[in-house]
């Protein structure tokens, strides 16, 4: 048969065709399919959980300083599950995504598993796995050098908190030592402090009684996106008791403002105007609690000083916010300003707060001091609902420390950063001024050693290029750092700290509640690496140095010093891990404050330096200078944050960042937010990529359009960006710190920068 | 068949009282050994037995509002019970209906990937396995051995939690108790939820907070009128998000239309 074009086709097809009919009808083809996949299904890889008795232990978390009680199912000691702690004080059983992604910072590829000296560059990630006794030594001898050469002040160290045993016991290291340099990183919580500090005369932890406020008037707090306690926040909003109305500030619609019973947008950087317009209102309208202003306030009236100057009061001050002119700065209406002050005071219990997002930035003292005045107009200090400050807890006590003459002298100079200088008397820690002071000084840097413990400010500083600047200036860095953070694969010994889980700290009150709760974070889980407790390497380092710095620490380990310092409450907190100690508030109608007046001063007396001998310490309002040309920026880019990022010194965990949506991050690039109408004038389309300059820095980035932002305004998440940790989190999105800058307060020298000029050009 | 004293687990989310904040998300994931990939951005390849959404009102700055939309396996009851989309067209009875619990399975093992579930299935609520799980530098110690983890080629979708149920029946067993108290057994995103925004219980019980919730003025589900008879109902108090429940058209007023499913008591 011959075989032509015809024939070849016909019986190819029949071929093909046949084939595939006899092959439906044999099973052969399924069964083979379903064999195979159920064959790959079980190759050995898929792990398979080993089974045993459940126990649980409970303990609190320590990933941000908010002290929630968690409770960790284990499976024969292995520990498979992270839960709030339903009988706890703080947080009443309910935790944030952070917390229960907890086991995630236990293992991974971003925990450093044992002692590590930089090998290469740094930042270049070639590490030596050294020993805990050479590492140990490496930091002793270079201690001890500095301190021969007599210059044990070029010692600095960071650290994430100033309150609970392990920062006093680095604090004391460092007055025997004699570094005045311990740098705690900043929070907004610096700010609020000063100004109760400055208004009330009490040094503390500051208290915003939520849980019995009826009417919670928020200037940017994040309360639902991990602003104080996130574990409290969620838990007093699913409560509610008493229902609280929430008014929420901020220019942009985030969990919180969705949440509120009312949103106003504002133009950024504007609220402190906006609590003097609504205390203009206030007082025009008589509505302020007359018995508090008129027994317990100074300085709400003119008043005469020693040298018979008169100085204008609170109350003719803010003459100058009438809701006309507040209304243009904030870009809020009028009418809403006027009724927003009349809710304000006629609620029974209302309660006014501050600190933007989580409050990762200070901001201004006058903002910060305009909100206490508002709350004080009501009459809320000190009571129920109300503001108060907790006296630093004393629960730990230990002997004074003997000091020789060189760190004698050393404690003599004056702090690198400023902070409680005559520029800057109020303010304890200025860690955001440390770059610039080391970037201009002359000759080599004045910080010769550093020393870092739970921060990571290569990471969290604004402008990340002059903080690299500055530790690139910096000779010799350690991190006690459990993860591969920025700054600690920028050190030149990393220590590694256990991780949170499997280590044993005191945890003081948090910042918010109106009582001290103690709470222990005992070990879950025994050490998994080769890792030291930071207090166990900050005894063996001052053992090593001997002399006076050895007499210090007579303690075996940190778990010794713990039990020495807490004493008798020691037994009570390791049966119980918690200890509550009331604090009663002063009586409402006896108050005394510890102010030069003896009353809650509207004019802060104590407000030192520039200001005050310039003209008023009155809190006012002057717009804080952002960085960036107007012409040449024409938008302002906000940081913004959200419960699901942290931005803060401990990064996400692989859990928290899966729960990111694709409307901020898609692959490795950061979606930047946008106003539909301002992304229009653009020619920029949802999803259309654009570079984003700013004075600092510049970036590709793609947007996403949202009407939930205020047209002009563009908003990128803190917690992206990472350069450091692992496949993970690294390199996904940018670290807006990258793009920003920090400005100075002049009365506090603490960043007050909320946001930066920046422009935008589709590519 | 059906038993007299069987269950129907469902779940009530107040949608008022979601913040968005992902802890139920987070909470699933530790409890279910979901596993997690270097990029989780590509949403149609990423795990999730519960994702929380994030939609609008569509409404100009600054009249913008925004709701959180927690979506669990809704464990369809269908049109008639036992006939939940994904049920029915199951090849391998891989995914089943469990009449004493109403809850809809998934087995693992019975699953060769077809993804016809996925197909069938209205609320995106099934995933697929693309690759092997991988859990990095000793995270496998933190597995639970509660739940199997998944291999490559299979679907997985929302449990309910069940080996919870199992463990809790397995007690009571033990205990010679026939019932459970309503918190004995409680799904992992209901008590990682700090709101308090997740109820979770047996709708036919009286005493069970689900019950009354269900019937709130404020209750609706997702997608009432294709007749899927799910058992996640959403307590809303805006009548946009209450309109986002499903495709009505402009003039169509959600609470006026006449639902004619009737629920399986």
């Amino acid at each position: 048969m011959k075989i032509d074009r015809r024939s070849f086709l016909t019986y190819t097809t029949a071929l093909v065709l046949g084939g595939a009919a006899g092959s439906m009808l044999t099973p052969a083809p399924w069964k083979l399919t379903d064999d195979v996949s159920i064959w790959t299904q079980n190759w050995p890889w898929t792990p398979v959980p080993e089974d045993g008795e459940v126990t649980y232990k409970q303990s609190v978390c320590t990933l941000c300083p908010g002290g929630c009680g968690i409770n960790v199912r284990l499976i024969d000691g292995r520990p498979v599950k992270i839960k709030g702690l339903e009988d706890h004080p703080v947080n009443k059983g309910s935790l944030c995504p952070m917390g229960i992604s907890g086991l995630q910072y236990l293992y991974g590829p971003s925990r450093v598993t044992s002692p590590l000296k930089r090998e290469g560059k740094r930042g270049e990630g070639k590490w030596k796995k050294v020993s805990w006794e050479e590492a140990l030594g490496a930091v002793t001898k270079k201690l001890a050098e500095l301190r021969a050469s007599g210059r044990p002040q070029s010692v600095a160290c960071i650290t994430g908190s100033d309150q609970g045993t392990t920062p006093n016991l680095i604090g004391r290291f460092l007055t025997a030592y004699g570094s005045p340099n311990y740098i705690r990183s900043a929070t907004a919580q610096d700010a609020i402090e000063q100004a109760i500090y400055l208004t009330q005369g009490k040094q503390g932890t500051p208290v915003f009684d939520i849980e019995n406020a009826d009417f919670v008037l928020s200037f940017g707090s994040g309360i639902l996106d991990g602003w104080g306690s996130a574990g409290r926040m969620f838990n007093l909003y699913g409560s509610q008791k008493p229902a609280k109305k929430i008014i929420q500030v901020e220019p942009r619609l985030s969990d919180t403002a969705a949440k509120a019973n009312q949103w106003l947008g504002i133009n950024p950087g504007t609220e402190g105007a906006l609590a003097l317009g609504l205390a203009h209102v206030i007082i025009k309208e008589s509505l302020y609690d007359r018995n508090f202003v008129e027994n317990f306030a100074f300085g709400f009236d003119d008043w005469t000083d020693d040298n018979g100057k008169t100085h204008d009061g609170f109350a003719k001050m803010v003459k100058n916010f009438a809701p006309d002119k507040v209304s243009k700065i904030t870009g809020i209406d009028k009418a809403e300003i006027v009724s927003l002050a009349r809710a304000f005071a006629r609620a029974s219990k209302p309660i006014a707060i501050n600190g933007r997002g989580h409050g990762a930035i200070p901001g201004s003292i006058d903002e910060s001091l305009a909100v206490q005045s508002l709350n004080a107009l009501v009459g809320n200090i000190n009571k129920p609902g109300g503001i108060s400050a907790i006296p630093d807890s004393n629960y730990a006590k230990w002997p004074e420390v003997n000091i020789d003459e060189i760190a004698s002298k050393g404690m003599q100079q004056p702090r690198i950063d400023g902070a409680g200088s005559e520029q800057f008397p109020n303010t304890r820690f200025l860690l955001n001024r440390l770059p610039e002071i080391i970037n201009s000084a002359k000759g080599e840097s004045p910080v010769q050693a550093l020393l870092v413990t739970d921060a990571n400010p290569m990471y969290t500083l604004p402008d990340t290029a002059a903080t690299k600047k500055a530790f690139d200036r910096i000779p010799f860095i350690v991190s006690f750092s459990p993860y591969m953070d920025e700054t600690a694969s920028h050190a030149d010994y990393i220590l590694p700290n256990h991780s949170y889980l499997e280590r044993l700290q005191d945890v003081p009150t948090a910042a918010g509640i109106s009582r001290q709760v103690i709470s222990l974070a005992k070990p879950v889980v025994k050490p998994t690496y080769e890792t030291k407790h930071v207090g166990d390497s900050f005894i063996l380092i001052a053992k090593a140095l001997g002399g006076f710095i050895e007499n210090a620490f007579p303690w075996e380990d940190y778990e010794a010093f713990l039990k020495e310092t807490l004493k008798d409450q020691w037994r009570k907190l390791k049966k119980k891990g918690i200890i509550e100690i009331k604090y009663d508030l002063p009586e409402p109608l006896a108050f005394t404050f510890n102010t030069v007046s003896t009353k809650f001063e509207f004019y802060p007396t104590a407000r030192g330096s520039v200001k005050q001998k310039q003209n008023s310490a009155l809190p006012t309002y002057t717009p804080v200078p952002i960085e960036g040309d107007v012409q040449r920026f024409k938008l302002v880019l906000i940081p913004y944050d959200s419960i699901r990022l942290a931005g803060g010194a401990i990064a996400n965990a692989p859990f928290m960042t899966k729960t990111v949506d694709d409307t901020v991050l898609k692959k490795q690039v950061g979606l930047l937010e946008i106003n539909p109408a301002t992304a229009k004038g653009l020619g920029l389309k949802e999803g259309a990529t654009a570079l984003l300059t700013t004075p600092k820095g510049e970036t590709t980035v793609k947007v996403h359009l949202y009407e939930g932002i205020k047209p002009g305004i563009i908003a990128m998440p803190r917690g992206l960006g990472h350069t450091a940790y692992s496949e993970f989190l690294a390199d996904k999105g940018i670290n807006v710190n990258t793009l920003t800058g920090p400005i100075e307060d002049p009365g506090s020298g603490l960043d007050m920068a909320w946001g930066i000029r920046a422009k935008l050009i589709r590519i | 068949m059906k038993d007299k004293n069987a269950k129907r687990y469902g779940m009530v989310i107040d949608l008022d009282k979601c913040t968005g904040c992902g802890s139920c998300m987070v909470g699933c994931y530790s409890e279910n050994n979901v596993p997690f990939k270097a990029d989780e951005t590509n949403k149609l390849d990423s795990i999730n037995w519960i994702r929380v959404y994030k939609i609008t009102n569509n409404k100009t700055y600054p009249n913008t509002e925004v709701c959180y939309l927690p979506m669990p396996c809704m464990q369809c009851d269908g049109a008639h019970e036992g006939h939940s989309p994904c049920v029915s067209v199951c090849p391998a009875v891989a995914t089943d209906y469990d009449y004493d619990t109403g809850i809809v399975s998934q087995i693992y093992t019975r699953c060769f990937g077809c993804r016809y579930c996925m197909a069938a299935c209205p609320y995106h609520a099934r995933k697929f396995n693309w690759w092997d799980p991988v859990w990095p530098a000793d995270m496998e110690k933190y597995l639970s051995p509660n739940v199997s983890p998944r291999m490559r080629g299979v679907v997985e979708k929302c449990s309910f939690c069940f080996h919870r149920y199992q463990l809790a029946r397995d007690k009571a067993y033990l205990e010679k108790r026939e019932e459970l108290e309503e918190n004995e057994y409680q799904t992992a995103c209901a008590e990682a939820c700090p709101t308090g925004a997740i109820t979770f219980g047996d709708l036919n019980n009286k005493h069970h907070a689900v019950y009354k919730l269900k019937n709130s003025p404020r209750a609706f589900r997702l997608l009432e009128r294709l007749n899927t008879n799910p058992k996640v109902y959403y307590l809303t108090s805006k009548s946009w998000v209450r309109k986002a429940g499903d495709n009505y058209l402009a003039h169509e007023e959600p609470t006026k239309i006449k639902n004619n499913i009737k629920e399986h008591h």
